[in-house]
């Protein structure tokens, strides 16, 4: 296991593509083609954070997708934890889900209105691990726990928490499948500022109790660099840099990173660092 | 707000359905529907066991006997039979073929909806368009058909009435499922590794079913009525069985020696189908959320004011741009007035940028809206303080006198240009707009103004971009087009409420230059709403930060972000992330007490 984790990497791609074919219609027939992902090859490897940082429209949220298979790529090569993503494919849906999960941006709609958090919950350990009823139960107190929920949590609707601890269901949901990669689509950017850093804390202290590597998708740089070990920039569907976290925040190499890192609003004023740690901040 | 909610929706699932029952009893036409349809029901029923002749009893002896004669209430028909049995028993018939049918075709309806709107593409296109075939044909002509090849009787005309209203369930849940299959919890569901046919049925159906009933509470007095036309033309109920369509059809050739006979059968039609269509329209006010009490009612055009407390504005207040003095708005909810914004007071200079700034629920945007009156009414009320502009108390003046008030002196810019522009006008029609909305000038003249308020936001080719609609252009775009109206009528002051967080952070940068070069050209005084501080620091000379409704600190931008006073106001910026910080930024949140932070409540 251990030579197995070193030898292959969590996930790697290879000159992976996802072109959307516009719809053929009778009148004008085929509409043009949107090339979302061109040529990516990037790896994650075990037990790190990789971030993938673009604007809207830049691909990332496309690339996340094939990694989970919600999206099937045009042309590539995909492997998850060293299997080929196709022959995945081909054993059906729960084989993904195993292996990795996905967190999405918007809590709220990403949790189904109607149901309660452990009808929400309960798919994962039944169809994905199999548990038995009474395993299950004891599953979803320990998931609540994990995310810093109160185990009563589990009788409620969606509907009666807020944003910040809707997003700890969803990650307990994401847990729930005990994979080794989870992909985190924004996780903390529809959150409030003081709710987000919580959120990332939580994030960070699950990969390393449980052992798993991130694949964190966003578009705010100061977030990433706080929880990430690499960095890819997108920018219209390619990478055009990929860095240490470090390297890259402080000597961004492709010009566009550099116009990112400039354009993120920051304060100026200098001023003496306190206790808690001085802020020259920029964010979102 | 939301650890509220946390707390008093416990006892929710009950309490849903007793305030849905209270909602649709408080509508007295419903209620009245509901009583009738009941009654009848009942009586429906109970036909086997009430003390009624037997209907199919013929009786030449005692024919036509007229109503209220002994022994037959309602007399007898053309072959002596007792028009209140056939009625009952009749009744009995016409309810059940139109209630089976209803669930029949919402049934069908429903799976062909769901699965055209959960395969969608080519599968959804071949569906629905056979779906709108059956449409095509008029509906008593497709019914006749689908009879003429079964046989007549009653069993067939159920089977064709169903078959005929597929086409309205299919169509409703259709549409919601195809919406409903791109959320995200869908895709959430198929990761935790269901199948799409365990997908549909647990995960879509829940979100569809009030649709269904919906639907099927407005098209259940339809059925009865077709079953009771085909029956009329002798294609449902065979004889000697009684059934309204029948009675009806029989009693035609009575009309005029014998009205009762066909009156009494078409008076019943008429309350079952005039009761199920009152209680249809109930229910489905009570179960589409956009029909709920309130929010169909058109807001007033100003915020309702009922001051309690009306401060007067000090000689600071009056030599401001824009002073507000111990505001307070409130929404009035079951439970009584919460108030959403608490003694609020601030003023802006002329020429400065102020910036309000606080997380979700602190009531920012209220504030913002309340200055003009602008906060939809029901159920906001402003309960308190008073707002000036240039020495005036607006909330004193009235509604036209508020309203020339916006978009003139003052001007609002909002978070998401693509849901503030219209879709079906151009940008160029639309900043024209609002210069004629307070200018007397000419089309033409409104236009070129236009052409040059675009120019004036740095949109490239303004001449040939103001043909161009809201959908043509970039999120970036489309701000500086919101801009450009805000502008139209040279305000003197402008609210902006979170006018960049919809962008990209490029794009953003942009914007913030364009307003700021704006600023200083024409001395603009901003008031800027914002949850970000890094936008607070790159724009604003003064920062109030909010909290639950109320400001916890207020100063100068520099002096509020490097030294912050308020614990609160130091635990949000602590809470920023900063470039160059990495890790270590984690590590710093990790010290801070649990407590301390967010109030201990909101994650």
């Amino acid at each position: 296991m251990t030579e197995d984790r070193k030898s292959v990497d969590a996930i790697s791609v290879t000159d992976l593509s996802k072109t959307f074919a516009g719809e053929w219609s009778l009148f004008s027939g085929r509409g043009y083609e949107i090339r979302a992902v061109r040529d990516i090859t990037l790896a994650l490897r075990y037990g790190e954070t990789l971030a993938v940082v673009g604007e809207s429209g830049s691909g990332k949220s496309t690339l996340a997708r094939m990694m989970v298979g919600l999206e099937t790529p045009t042309s590539g090569d995909m492997r998850i934890t060293g299997k080929d993503a196709a022959a995945l494919r081909a054993e059906g849906p729960r084989a993904f889900g195993r292996v990795i999960q996905y967190v999405f941006q918007d809590p709220v709609s990403s949790l189904n209105p109607r149901k309660t958090v452990d009808a929400i919950l309960d798919p994962p350990l039944r169809l994905l691990k199999g548990y038995d009823r009474v395993r299950r139960r004891a599953r979803m107190k320990e998931l609540m726990d994990a995310v810093q929920m109160p185990a009563n949590a589990l009788e409620r609707y969606p509907h009666e928490f807020s944003g910040g601890q809707a997003q700890r269901i969803a990650i307990a949901r994401a847990l729930a499948a005990e994979p080794r990669i989870i992909v985190l689509d924004e996780p903390v950017s529809a959150l409030d500022v003081s709710v987000q850093a919580q959120i990332l804390l939580l994030l960070e202290d699950l990969r390393k109790e449980f052992d798993m590597s991130y694949l964190f998708i966003s578009h705010d740089l100061a977030v990433v660099e706080s929880i990430s070990d690499r960095v890819a920039v997108m920018y219209s569907g390619e990478i055009v840099e990929i860095a240490p976290a470090e390297q890259l925040f402080r000597s961004p190499r492709h010009e566009y990173t550099r116009k990112l890192l400039s354009s993120a609003p920051r304060l100026k004023t200098a001023w003496t660092p306190r206790s808690t740690g001085g802020r020259i901040a920029a964010h979102e | 707000m939301s650890t509220q909610a946390v707390e008093v929706v416990a006892p929710e699932r009950d309490g849903r359905l007793r305030m849905a029952w209270r909602l649709l009893m408080n509508n007295r036409l419903a209620a009245a529907g509901f009583y009738a349809i009941t009654l009848i029901v009942v009586m429906a029923l109970l036909a086997p066991v009430l003390p009624l002749h037997d209907p199919d009893i013929t009786s030449p002896a005692d024919r036509l006997l007229p109503v209220l004669s002994e022994g037959h209430m309602l007399g007898t028909d053309h072959l002596g039979r007792d028009v209140l049995a056939r009625l009952v028993w009749g009744t009995r018939v016409s309810l059940f073929v139109g209630i089976a049918a209803a669930f029949v075709a919402a049934f069908l309806g429903s799976v062909i909806g769901l699965v055209a709107g959960y395969a969608g593409g080519r599968a959804d296109n071949l569906i629905m368009r056979g779906i709108d075939m059956l449409m095509a044909f008029p509906y008593i002509l497709l019914a006749l058909a689908i009879v003429a090849v079964l046989g007549p009787g009653l069993l067939n005309a159920l089977y064709a009435i169903a078959i005929v209203n597929i086409p309205f369930f299919a169509r409703n849940v259709r549409g919601i499922t195809l919406g409903l299959s791109h959320r995200e919890f869908v895709d959430a569901a198929r990761l935790s590794g269901k199948s799409h046919i365990a997908i549909v049925a647990t995960e879509i159906l829940p979100n569809v079913l009030p649709i269904v009933v919906i639907t099927m509470s407005t098209t259940i007095g339809w059925m009865i009525l077709e079953t009771a036309g085909l029956s009329f033309l002798g294609l449902g109920a065979q004889p000697p069985q009684a059934d309204l369509g029948s009675m009806l059809g029989q009693g035609r050739a009575l009309l005029f020696t014998a009205p009762m006979v066909s009156v009494i059968p078409g008076v019943m039609v008429f309350l079952i189908v005039m009761s199920v269509n009152l209680l249809g329209d109930g229910v489905r006010d009570v179960l589409d959320p956009r029909l709920r009490a309130g929010s169909l009612g058109r807001p007033m055009p100003v915020t309702r004011i009922e001051r309690e407390n009306v401060p007067v504005p000090d000689e600071t207040a009056k030599a401001s741009a824009l002073a507000v003095v111990e505001l307070e708005t409130s929404f009035e909810a079951r439970s009584g007035r919460q108030r959403a914004v608490k003694d609020i007071s601030f003023t802006l200079r002329k020429g400065e940028c102020l910036g309000l700034i606080g997380e979700s629920g602190s009531g920012k945007s209220v504030t913002a809206l309340s200055i003009l009156g602008l906060v939809a009414s029901p159920p906001g009320v402003i309960t308190g303080g008073a707002v000036t502009i240039e020495g005036r108390d607006v909330l004193s003046l009235d509604e036209t006198q508020i309203a020339s008030f916006r978009g003139g002196k003052v001007a609002y810019i909002f978070q998401d240009p693509l849901t503030t522009l219209h879709p079906l006008f151009t940008i160029g029609e639309q900043v024209a707009e609002a210069v004629r909305a307070h200018q007397p000038v000419g089309r033409a003249a409104a236009h070129r103004k236009a052409v040059e308020l675009l120019g004036t936001v740095q949109i490239p080719d303004p001449e040939q971009r103001a043909r161009a609609y809201p959908h043509e252009l970039s999120g970036g775009q489309r701000q500086r087009v919101g801009i450009a109206m805000a502008l139209a009528n040279d305000p003197d002051i402008i609210i902006a409420d979170e006018p960049t967080t919809a962008l990209d952070v490029t794009v953003q940068a942009e914007i913030l230059r364009l307003l700021q070069v704006l600023r200083r050209e024409r001395g603009l005084a901003l008031l800027f709403i914002t949850h970000d501080f890094g936008v607070v620091a790159e724009i604003c000379d003064r920062v109030a930060v909010m909290r639950h409704g109320e400001i916890v600190e207020t100063g100068e931008t520099a002096a509020v972000l490097g030294n912050p006073e308020h614990p609160y106001t130091k635990r949000l910026i602590a809470c920023v992330p900063v470039p160059g910080q990495g890790r270590g930024f984690l590590d710093a949140i990790r010290a801070m007490p649990p407590a301390d932070i967010a109030g201990g409540r909101s994650a």
